[in-house]
């Protein structure tokens, strides 16, 4: 029944029967081994130009190989009736269903393929946080140093009459647990970090997925199309981006890049004073600096809830994908306090001699006028300050985290939830 | 030795036998029970910890959960399956967060568990508390 085949399983059994390897027709058709594999699955969707060379690479007509709309749909709507609670399904009527019922049933098609999406992803995130290797065993050797630390300590503060060959091994011990416990911490970060960029597992929101965009090319969105946007797999994803473009493209006309610069050289870079010149706003000014080529520093942007709906890290500063960022950041001083500059000189909890110099600033619309709503944005700059040269003269330091739940420090009293960091 | 006697019939030196890999923590856990009067065995390894205690006969057992050669669990099933060290008091040195290590040790049959990090007075009293009758 022509219903039943699907793309993939067509081109499975045209290979099958020419006997050539996966590996073989994949390079014919310019695609990857595991990419074939699994359209060949029906797991993955192909079309257009590549469903060509395929069909090319197999000898056939593309039409061939192309599942008719409704073959898609009545394999999608199978694999829901094999659900949980599908029993129920009357399989025999599919096809009176999908001719009688087209909107339902590519209703029902599209969640239950959401469902295995949000499956993957949850089974992913879970095997990362509860089975990886790596992140145990680093939380071991933390936790085993700790151990040391304490105990050791312990005996050093508590003994009064302790023999002076006994001291001088536990000082020896703590000094070693400490470069094991400085060893153990960069290892954790660098895991966590390695995580947040890891691109592999497609699983995530539509802003993650947009965020990975904006930071392979670098921030610069001007001119960007459909071809750039077809690389996004949602909808809502290709819908963010443009929002990102529009806005970047917005940026760039009220701050031309050629003046800006100079306008930065000639201010001192003071964000409030660059966006006086142009009759910009401030939050457009900081997100603009951030993120002109090169650029160092970070950004971040937020809305009245405090939601991030901007973020461009900064070397070390990993503002956090998703939950709530953390509660010290000035970004959150400047909302409550809108129009009124926020500096501050901050070191990052986790990263203990880097230094940023911070400044934030909110701004307040009301698009609907006098009886419209207050619209509030806030935005954050992150200023690397050199390596190793200290804050200098700039005042108190404040630490931040990322967010509570990767953030070491232990005592900090705008704490929200627990770290997986330690055991506190 | 833990059977020696002194004067007015106390108890000379209880004997703790300690299995723990990591060489700082055991060096600070033998220096707090020997300073608490205890006689202190130690070993890093598990692969020779029963051929140990059948020698020994220590009078506390204290056991990380995680130890090369062989697991904390495994020599702890192995004692209370030996009729002679069925009834020997036995601590298991677990880390913090590693509930289905405990569960397990539970039914394993551990008297009592020690979460790292631990204070050192803690230590000590639940050492002692094991031996008391």
């Amino acid at each position: 029944m022509a219903l039943n085949e699907l793309t993939g399983t067509r081109v499975r059994e045209r290979r099958l029967a020419l006997g050539l390897r996966q590996a073989d027709v994949a390079r014919a058709a310019g695609i990857s081994a595991s990419y074939l594999n699994l359209i060949e699955h029906n797991r993955r969707r192909i079309t257009g130009e590549a469903l060509d060379r395929l069909a090319q690479a197999l000898g056939v007509e593309t039409g061939a190989l192309e599942a008719g709309a409704a073959g898609v749909l009545a394999g999608a709507l199978r694999e829901a009736a094999r659900e949980p609670g599908g029993e129920g399904a009357e399989l025999d009527r599919l096809e009176e269903f999908i001719g009688r019922y087209p909107g339902w049933a590519g209703l029902t098609a599209g969640l239950q393929q959401r469902v295995g999406q949000l499956e993957r992803a949850v089974a992913a995130l879970n095997d990362r946080i509860a089975h990886d290797p790596h992140l145990g065993a680093a939380l071991h050797e933390v936790l085993s140093a700790v151990s040391s630390v304490r105990s050791t300590a312990g005996i050093l503060a508590e003994t009064e009459d302790i023999e002076p060959e006994w001291r001088a091994r536990f000082h020896a011990n703590l000094y070693q647990d400490s470069e094991r416990l400085a060893r153990g911490a960069e290892a954790l970060v660098a895991y966590l970090e390695g995580a947040e960029q890891d691109t592999t597992i497609r699983t995530g929101t539509p802003e993650e997925e947009v965020d990975l965009w904006m930071a392979a090319r670098g921030w610069d969105l001007q001119g960007l199309g459909g071809e750039a946007l077809a690389e996004l797999g949602s909808e809502a994803a290709r819908e963010l981006a443009q929002d990102q473009i529009r806005l970047a493209e917005a940026d760039a006309r009220a701050l031309p890049e050629g003046p800006f610069r100079s306008a930065l050289a000639d201010l001192q870079g003071d964000p409030v004073q660059v966006a006086a010149r142009f009759g910009a706003g401030v939050v457009a000014v900081m997100r603009r600096m951030a993120t002109l080529p090169e650029a160092p520093e970070g950004v971040v942007v937020c809305d009245g809830a405090g939601a991030l709906t901007f973020r461009k890290p900064a070397a070390g500063f990993r503002p956090p994908r998703f939950g709530a960022a953390c509660a010290l950041w000035p970004l959150f001083t400047a909302l409550a306090r809108p129009f009124q500059p926020i500096e501050a000189v901050v070191e990052l909890a986790e990263r203990t001699g880097e230094w940023f110099r911070v400044r934030a600033f909110c701004e307040t619309g009301h698009p609907g006028g006098f009886s419209g709503v207050e619209v509030r944005q806030a935005a954050m700059i992150l200023t690397p300050l050199q390596a190793g040269r200290g804050p200098g003269a700039a005042g108190p330091v404040l630490r931040i985290g990322p967010t509570c739940r990767i953030c070491p420090e232990a005592t900090c009293p705008a704490r929200r939830e627990r770290s997986i960091l330690g055991g506190t | 030795m833990a059977g020696e006697t002194g004067p007015g019939g106390r108890r000379l030196a209880r004997h703790a036998m300690l299995i723990e890999d990591e060489p700082h923590i055991a060096e600070a856990i033998r220096f707090l029970l020997t300073r608490d009067g205890w006689q202190v065995t130690a070993l890093a390894d598990g692969g020779a910890a029963e051929r140990a205690l059948r020698t020994a006969r220590p009078d506390l057992l204290i056991l990380d959960v995680m130890l090369p050669g062989r697991s904390g669990l495994e020599i702890l099933s192995a004692v209370r399956a030996d009729p002679d060290m069925a009834e020997l008091p036995v601590m298991m040195l677990t880390a913090k967060g590693q509930g289905r290590d405990r569960e397990a040790a539970e039914r394993a049959g551990a008297d009592l568990f020690m979460a790292k990090p631990f204070s050192n007075a803690e230590f000590v009293a639940a050492a002692r508390s094991l031996v008391e009758t």
